[in-house]
């Protein structure tokens, strides 16, 4: 259904390869965003903009149903209940330690533990740790197999009568593997277990629906969804963010305040202490838009378009060896070089307008149960093009005959 | 190309791949004071131990352990190479030298005074590349610290700031 004329159309809606000859493969670390999105903001900066939840003028009427508008649509693209149930924050790193701090801490006592998994990101790992030395609660690891996969069986037996909370991602920003979350969501729930969902890394490749998963809490950020950075949000049922305090106090979260004790507001205002980042908001509400626009099964066709060519290319470079095999892989690939370091390899290709990210990729746990100190890590966007992987392709051949590996 | 030629010239790439003087050191039993002292960039995986081996005013041996990349492995390896032996004092202003060459745009390198280790030039012009070749050189620094007081060695030390 996708040809190649409808994806180089799809390029054109980015700026950033208007002026350039630019191979951008680190969508996984920041997408570009399109012209929409930036029009979008610079739009409501321009005429639309005043504090929201304030003003009884007509500026402010309108910037707060902009932004109110953008969580109906993050409501919406989540599939959640409500878009009461939808909490703006700076991005996924702050959701969990919003819920760590909200949610967990207060539920936790020595000896309770929460389960994470061996190929989390550090906003998935350092954010528990944290908590745990708070409350003498202890960080429990499900580990993962050759392939990169978490291993189920030994997931569930770690989920026990202490475990207080079970978080992990949705797709593994250093593996690129998607996890079974509806899956191991209701193993969790069958031990009474609550359930976070780190999906950064998922949002921009599969649809999401937290009903159907089931989960308790999934966060995301917007900077991976082709928006703005400082803009990302979490999702709690409505259940459990009636039950939780606020983390942070401020403006715009209370109902009244006097010295004798505040009454905040509910959800989600309560967690939303201080004028929060509304231009951010209506990026990210445009570039939902943007999305929705394409339509998933075109974004998906896509994107396994992309992963079907690049896969046979890079297992057909002598030396390359990837990094995680899973089954399910969702718009990346980690790889190392033998011989060729892979600051070396990301120096290379930069020098061939081609970006990639070499490093650990925040997930240090994952680089040393693979036993390399960091990979190169390749990840698709829209924007890209078969022939952005050829142009990869031909780069790796060429730096193995440069550094003669 | 020719700017990636400029980094990684020739000798960078045999430095990189056959590292010289790559190999623990054992303590001194000859009355030379033998110490190391750890390195790390933990962002990229850089990890170094750099043994030196002092007696007098004259450090008589360089070794290193230690994994990275092309960049770092060559520099740790013509450190060792080119100031193996050579006076505390001539080894402090090669130091200063290579660094002043790395770190500072403002002076031009005296390439008569670096030898071969001018070939680290180029690197000055990726700048994320820097502190990959400025690892085992504030590992040397701290070294040689421990030469002047007596202080042991030890503290380890990261380029990943610079």
């Amino acid at each position: 259904m996708k040809n190649t004329a409808t994806r180089q159309a799809w390029k054109t809606d980015f700026p950033v390869f208007a002026d350039r000859n630019l191979v951008f493969l680190d969508s996984a670390a920041s997408a570009q965003k399109p012209a929409v999105v930036l029009d979008a903001m610079r739009e409501f900066d321009a005429h639309s903009y005043a504090n929201i939840h304030r003003g009884v003028y007509k500026l402010s009427e309108t910037a707060t149903a902009a932004y109110e508008g953008a969580r109906a649509k993050v409501g919406t693209f989540l599939g959640a209940a409500s878009e009461r149930e939808i909490i703006f924050t700076r991005g996924a790193t702050e959701a969990v330690n919003l819920v760590a701090n909200s949610f967990a801490r207060p539920r936790l006592a020595p000896g309770d533990e929460i389960l994470i998994t061996h190929l989390e990101h550090h906003a998935n790992i350092v954010p528990w740790q944290l908590v745990c030395e708070q409350t003498g609660a202890v960080l429990k690891v499900a580990p993962i197999t050759d392939r990169g996969e978490v291993d189920l069986e030994a997931f569930a037996s770690l989920l026990g009568p202490r475990t207080r909370l079970a978080a992990f991602a949705h797709v593994s920003n250093a593996l690129g593997t998607v996890n079974p979350v509806t899956e191991m969501t209701a193993m969790a729930h069958a031990q009474g277990v609550p359930v976070l969902v780190d999906g950064a890394q998922a949002v921009p490749h599969l649809p999401v629906d937290v009903q159907e998963i089931g989960c308790d809490f999934y966060v995301f950020s917007g900077h991976k969804l082709y928006g703005p950075t400082g803009i990302g949000a979490l999702y709690g049922k409505q259940e459990h963010l009636e039950a939780m305090p606020p983390w942070q106090g401020g403006g715009d979260m209370i109902l009244s305040v006097t010295f004798a004790g505040t009454t905040y507001a509910p959800a989600p205002g309560k967690f939303e202490a201080g004028t929060p980042n509304i231009t951010g908001a209506v990026g990210l509400g445009a570039a939902i838009d943007y999305l929705e626009g394409l339509g998933w099964p075109a974004i998906t066709a896509h994107q396994e378009d992309l992963q079907a060519h690049a896969e046979p290319l890079l297992r057909g470079i002598d030396g390359l060896r990837l990094i995680g095999e899973p089954t399910r892989r969702a718009g990346l690939f980690s790889f190392v070089m033998d011989g060729i370091h892979p600051h070396d390899v990301g120096t290379f290709l930069a020098a061939e307008n081609i970006a990639v990210r070499s490093g650990h990729h925040c997930a240090q746990p994952v680089m040393e149960r693979f036993g390399v100190p960091a990979t190169t890590r390749a990840s698709v966007g829209l924007y890209n093009t078969r022939e952005d992987l050829d142009a990869l392709h031909a780069a790796l051949l060429r730096m193995k005959e440069f550094f003669d590996a | 190309m020719s700017e990636l030629r400029d980094l990684y010239q020739q000798l960078v790439l045999d430095h990189g791949r056959h590292p010289r003087n790559k190999h623990a050191m054992d303590q001194c039993a000859d009355g030379a004071q033998c110490c190391h002292t750890e390195g790390y960039n933990p962002l990229c995986g850089d990890k170094l131990t750099l043994y030196a081996k002092v007696r007098g005013d004259v450090i008589e041996d360089l070794s290193f352990e230690g994994e990275g990349c092309a960049i770092f492995t060559a520099s740790t390896s013509m450190l060792t190479e080119v100031l193996k032996g050579r006076k505390v004092s001539e080894i402090r202003g090669i130091l200063d030298e290579f660094l002043e060459m790395l770190t500072s745009g403002e002076k031009e390198p005296d390439p008569e005074g670096l030898g071969k280790l001018a070939v680290f030039g180029g690197v000055k012009d990726f700048p994320a590349r820097v502190k990959c070749a400025t690892l085992p050189w504030r590992a040397l620094e701290i070294i040689l610290e421990s030469v002047d007081g007596d202080t042991v060695a030890g503290s380890p030390v990261a380029t990943e700031d610079d």
